[in-house]
This record gives structure tokens, C-alpha cells and sequence, in this order.
């Protein structure tokens, strides 16, 4: 703090611990912002992890490109952009086509199947109807949730308990039941799909 | 539970901690203009106003939400405003009126990338030199620039207090990244917080004289409307506030605004270091490039080169002093800035040719990946 010693030393941390770099893809007025908001505010303040949120966007309100960066992690995070995420999600088509070349290899790749077409693409990957699900619940400006359950069961990377809470302090007033709803329909949704995959490779083993 | 004051933990951008930290300052009156990537501190400031007995206003343009923040001030209200480049522009007189008038005031700029419209959604740090002679004719000011929405919470307040202290505007340099940024920001308790306010003065009104020194240089503030006479001007003014037309009177203004800054450099001016013990050569960065600096400094150690870095909480007025002994004793320094070399020239001009100062800059509308950083390290060392 002072103009003519020495200045003040920073804690310095010795090894890196780790941590999962996210991006979330889709287009304006899909709640990707909300989404990454949701997903680093559970991380921080349900888990008690680190975490980092950076939003990207255009000039438009809605319809274009628009993507969430979210670190989240044991120690520090000096960097806060994503370079080359653990976990792409993407709910555009453009969106996809632009960050899926980012994605780790051996990451994780979660879609909406409506909306994302993975063609080229040779590993695995886990989609799901958020969108059309969220139209059967009544709000199609629900799918985000939908796709934050979906997330959480499949990837781990927050906890249940830190996700659902997270969605309900940052959902409008009056709409924490709904979006809570459909936080669970995306989660029972991927439960059932991980569950169908442990069935069939068991019986591939078995076979 | 003091309403301005939302003690707890939270997870919020630096432009919402920009607008926590004014609040839990003190700050009452925000004059300001919307303007990417500035405008959710007035939205989030105009929505908590009300809550805390303050007042919000969305003038004109930002040449007059910088004079209703010289007129709010005047009235005795903690004041700021918030802005980005083509904003910034238009503050620039009424900055050197309050700078005349020794107004304490805050003035956030959430850098994006310029010139002129340039790229509204993105960021930059291309106003750093504005910042410290944008305004015409030659003074001091004061620029924080904070690297987290953590740092923005309590450089706000910090802000406040040093232009509070030195009745003075105070500038915060941010950039769109960590005004964008959304983080974990822990807001302690409201008696924990240091709130400083401006000098006020004592015995007769009508022998007041406004602009009459206290004892570290800073006279005395009176609010309008209380009896105490005040005349205040941008024209070169005596003790009392008048015009004074003399080469005499302007010496002795200025040699008084430029000093109650430079007489104070240990109390302004704030820096950090990073791996510097044993530093061969220095990163120096502020705002969001210096969390590139700090991934670099760590990628460049692990490859054996024995970098360090020093960051500027403060920008101006320049460390000077911490540039030139590190100069004696390193190989050398980078400047990590999103522009095409600004503070790069000061650190420069510090280091006196002694040793080479190099840049690792951007035009803008990007961070600067730590890589860059590696590569000028590399190839200049």
C-alpha cells in the first residue's frame, strides 16, 4: 500500500487443484446468461466452490449468438475464459457449430436434439428435448431450466441440492415452483436415459 | 440491518458490485446516461436508491449526469457516475470542473473497445491515458482499477473515501470483462466498512474562506445552502473562491491541486505483488489483464523463466517510484494492457533505458490470452 516500499505480497497457491471449465451456447432470449448465472451461483455459494461467469453477446436482445463461460473450481481462477471447455452445452445450431471444435477431447457434449443437429461428431454425447419439454409444461422459455437438471445429473459438476436452490433464488418471483419442475423433469429425464445405458451395456457384457 | 449495506455472500458481476460498493460508501445521488457495458450499474443502482433515502437520475446525455454529479456533491450527497468510452468523453470537461472546484465525486468507466463507437459489447483498456489528461489543462487524478467484482465492491468504496479525503474526482477504471464478470463477492458488515467523509468546516460563516487550506492541503467543504459563504468557479480562484486573473493566483491554485496529490502518494497509491522476490522479469498489468498475468506468471514459472508480476490497484497517480527500483534490479518488464501501449509508456519512462520495458497489448474487443504474454516473455527476453 505504500509508494516507496515494496509492495504488498499476494497468497500464493502451489498447485493447481482441480476444476471443470463449462460453455453454454444457444441463441439471445433462451436463457443462456441465466443459465451460467444459475450454474456458477450454485457452485459458489451452494458448493462454497470458485467460480466464474463470462457472458458473451451481441448487439441484439434476441436471436443472436449468445454463449455463458462458467469455471468452476477447488482453488483460484486467475483466467476466467474458457478455452477448451470439460463440458459444451449447446442449444443453437450455430452455437455448436462454433465451440464444438473447442470441446476437450473425451469432454462432455449435452444438446437440445431438437435444435442441434451433431453431425461429424464420433464421440458420445447425451441430448435431450428441453425445448419441446418446456412447451409441454406450458413455458417454452423454460427449456434452460429443463437443460440445468438434465446438466446437473449428468455431468456432477454441482450439486443437486446447490442447483435446485440456485434456480429458485434466481427465477422470478412467483415462478419457483414451475421452474423447479422443470428443473426436476430434466433430471429425472437424464436419470432414466443413464439408467437405459447401464441396462443396455450390462447386457452387452452379458451377452 | 443497514439496507445499503447487503452483508452476506453473493455471486455477482463487477458492474453490480460497482453500484453494492458505492451504496455501502455512502454514495445517495447517481446522475447518469445508459451506455454499454456501464448500464447495469444504473439499472442495479436505480432499483436500490429508493431503498436507501437516495435519488437516481437519468439525465440527458453524459455531459450533464457529470454536472448533476458536481451540483449532487455540492449539496453535500456522496456522488458518482458511471460510463464507457464515448460517455467518458463528454465527462471530460465537466471532470475538469470538479477537478477546479475540488468536487469529491466518483466516476466509474467500464472500458470498451474504442475509438469512437467502436465495440459497445466488448471490452477494452484504451482509456487509460484519457482518464489522466483527457480533461484540458494539467492536473492530477486519481484512477483505481479493479481486476475482480470482489475488488470493484471495495475499490468503489476506496474511491469514494480517497475523493472524499482529497476532494477530488476519483476515477474507476474497470473494463467490460470484469464488469461482465460474475464471481463470488463477500460484502462484510456495515461497521467493518470504512466510510470517510470530506472535511468540514468549523467557527465563523461569514469569515468562511472556502478554498483555504486545511492542514494536509485540502480545504474545508461547506455545503450550499447551510451559511457558510461559497462562491465557487472554474475560473482560477483566491482562498475565497473568486476569480483571480493573476499569474500569482494560478501558481498558487495549482501548485495546491496538483500537490495535495503528489504530497499524498503513499496514502493513493496501492500495488500488489506477485512472485516478485526473485523476479528477473516484471509483468506489469492492471484490471482484467492482470488475471492473464497472474495464469502467466504461473505457466512461465513452470517453464523456468522467473517472471513476477506487480499490479496496479492504483494507475494514477503512476508508482513511479516502484517501477524505477525494480528497474536497478531486474532484466526487464511487460506491460499486459488491452490497448497498443499506454501504461506501457509510463513503466517505460520509469525504467529510465536502464532495462527493456515491452508490451503485450490488444486493440480490443478481446482479453489477452496468457499464451501472448509467454511469447513476448519468450522472444524479448
Amino acid at each position: 500500500m505504500n509508494a516507496y516500499e515494496e509492495p504488498k505480497t499476494m497468497t500464493r497457491v502451489k498447485e493447481q487443484p482441480p476444476r471443470q471449465e463449462i460453455t453454454i451456447t444457444g441463441f439471445g432470449g433462451q436463457g443462456i446468461v441465466l443459465a451460467g448465472r444459475i450454474l456458477g451461483k450454485a457452485a459458489v455459494l451452494g458448493d462454497h466452490k470458485q467460480s466464474t461467469l463470462v457472458q458473451s453477446y451481441g448487439p441484439e436482445a434476441r436471436g443472436g449468438a449468445c454463449s455463458a463461460q462458467v469455471i468452476i473450481s477447488e482453488g483460484p481462477i486467475h483466467y476466467p475464459y474458457v478455452r477448451h471447455p470439460d463440458i459444451l452445452v449447446s442449444m443453437s445450431q450455430t452455437g455448436f457449430d462454433k465451440f464444438i471444435d473447442q470441446l476437450k477431447e473425451g469432454g462432455t457434449l449435452l444438446i437440445d436434439q431438437d435444435l442441434v443437429q451433431p453431425q461429424s461428431i464420433e464421440g458420445d454425447f447425451f441430448s435431450i428435448p428441453s425445448t419441446r419439454i418446456a412447451e409441454e409444461l406450458g413455458r417454452k422459455m423454460m427449456a434452460n431450466i429443463i437443460m440445468l437438471g438434465f446438466f446437473t445429473a449428468i455431468t456432477g459438476a454441482v450439486s443437486v441440492k446447490a442447483a435446485r436452490d440456485s434456480v429458485v433464488s434466481s427465477v422470478p418471483k412467483g415462478t419457483e415452483e414451475m421452474n423447479s419442475k422443470a428443473f426436476n423433469k430434466g433430471y429425472d429425464y437424464a436419470v432414466a436415459l443413464l439408467k437405459g445405458r447401464e441396462k443396455k451395456a450390462k447386457g452387452r457384457a452379458g451377452a | 440491518m443497514n439496507p445499503a449495506v447487503l452483508t452476506g455472500e453473493h455471486f455477482m458481476t463487477g458492474d453490480v458490485a460497482c453500484a453494492e460498493g458505492a451504496l455501502a460508501a455512502g454514495c445517495r445521488f447517481f446522475g447518469g446516461y445508459p451506455i454499454t457495458p456501464a448500464t447495469e450499474i444504473a439499472e442495479h443502482i436505480s432499483a436500490r436508491m429508493p431503498e436507501v433515502g437516495g435519488t437516481f437520475i437519468q439525465m440527458e446525455d453524459e455531459i450533464a449526469a457529470m454536472a448533476s454529479v458536481i451540483g449532487g456533491s455540492c449539496a453535500g450527497v456522496k456522488s458518482m457516475t458511471a460510463t464507457s468510452g464515448p460517455g467518458f468523453s463528454l465527462m471530460m470537461e465537466n471532470i475538469g470542473l470538479a477537478i477546479c472546484t475540488e468536487t469529491p465525486c466518483v466516476v466509474a468507466n467500464v472500458q470498451r473497445a474504442g475509438p469512437s463507437t467502436g465495440l459497445p459489447t466488448q471490452g477494452a483498456q484504451g482509456d487509460m491515458l484519457q482518464a489522466r489528461w483527457g480533461s484540458h489543462g494539467h492536473y492530477e487524478i486519481i484512477a483505481l482499477a479493479p481486476s475482480s467484482p470482489q475488488e470493484t465492491f471495495y475499490q468503489t468504496i476506496r474511491a469514494f473515501n480517497l475523493s472524499e479525503t482529497y476532494r477530488m474526482p476519483v476515477l474507476i477504471m474497470t473494463d467490460e470483462m470484469v464488469g461482465h464478470l460474475s464471481e463470488r463477492v463477500v460484502i462484510p458488515k456495515a461497521k467493518t466498512i470504512k466510510s470517510v467523509s470530506r472535511p468540514r468546516p468549523k467557527g465563523r460563516k461569514d469569515r468562511f474562506k472556502p478554498f483555504e487550506p486545511g492542514p494536509n492541503g485540502v480545504p474545508p467543504m461547506a455545503i450550499a445552502g447551510e451559511g457558510y459563504n461559497i462562491h465557487v468557479t472554474g475560473l482560477t480562484h483566491d482562498e475565497m473562491g473568486y476569480p483571480d486573473m493573476t499569474v500569482e493566483a494560478q501558481d498558487k491554485m495549482m501548485a495546491r491541486l496538483v500537490g495535495k496529490v503528489r504530497r499524498n502518494l503513499d496514502d493513493i497509491i496501492s500495488t500488489e505483488g506477485y512472485r516478485l522476490e526473485d523476479a528477473e522479469i516484471v509483468i506489469v498489468s492492471y484490471g482484467v489483464s492482470a488475471r492473464t498475468s497472474l495464469a502467466a506468471v504461473e505457466e512461465a514459472r513452470d517453464q523456468g523463466i522467473k517472471a513476477g508480476l506487480l499490479k496496479l490497484n492504483t494507475v494514477w497517480p503512476f508508482p513511479e517510484d516502484q517501477i524505477r527500483r525494480l528497474s536497478e534490479r531486474v532484466k526487464g518488464f511487460v506491460t499486459v494492457e488491452i490497448n497498443l501501449g499506454q501504461i506501457h509508456l509510463e513503466v517505460e519512462r520509469c525504467a529510465c533505458g536502464k532495462v527493456p520495458a515491452l508490451l503485450a497489448g490488444h486493440p480490443g474487443g478481446t482479453i489477452i490470452p496468457p499464451d501472448q504474454v509467454i511469447e513476448t516473455l519468450k522472444e524479448g527476453f
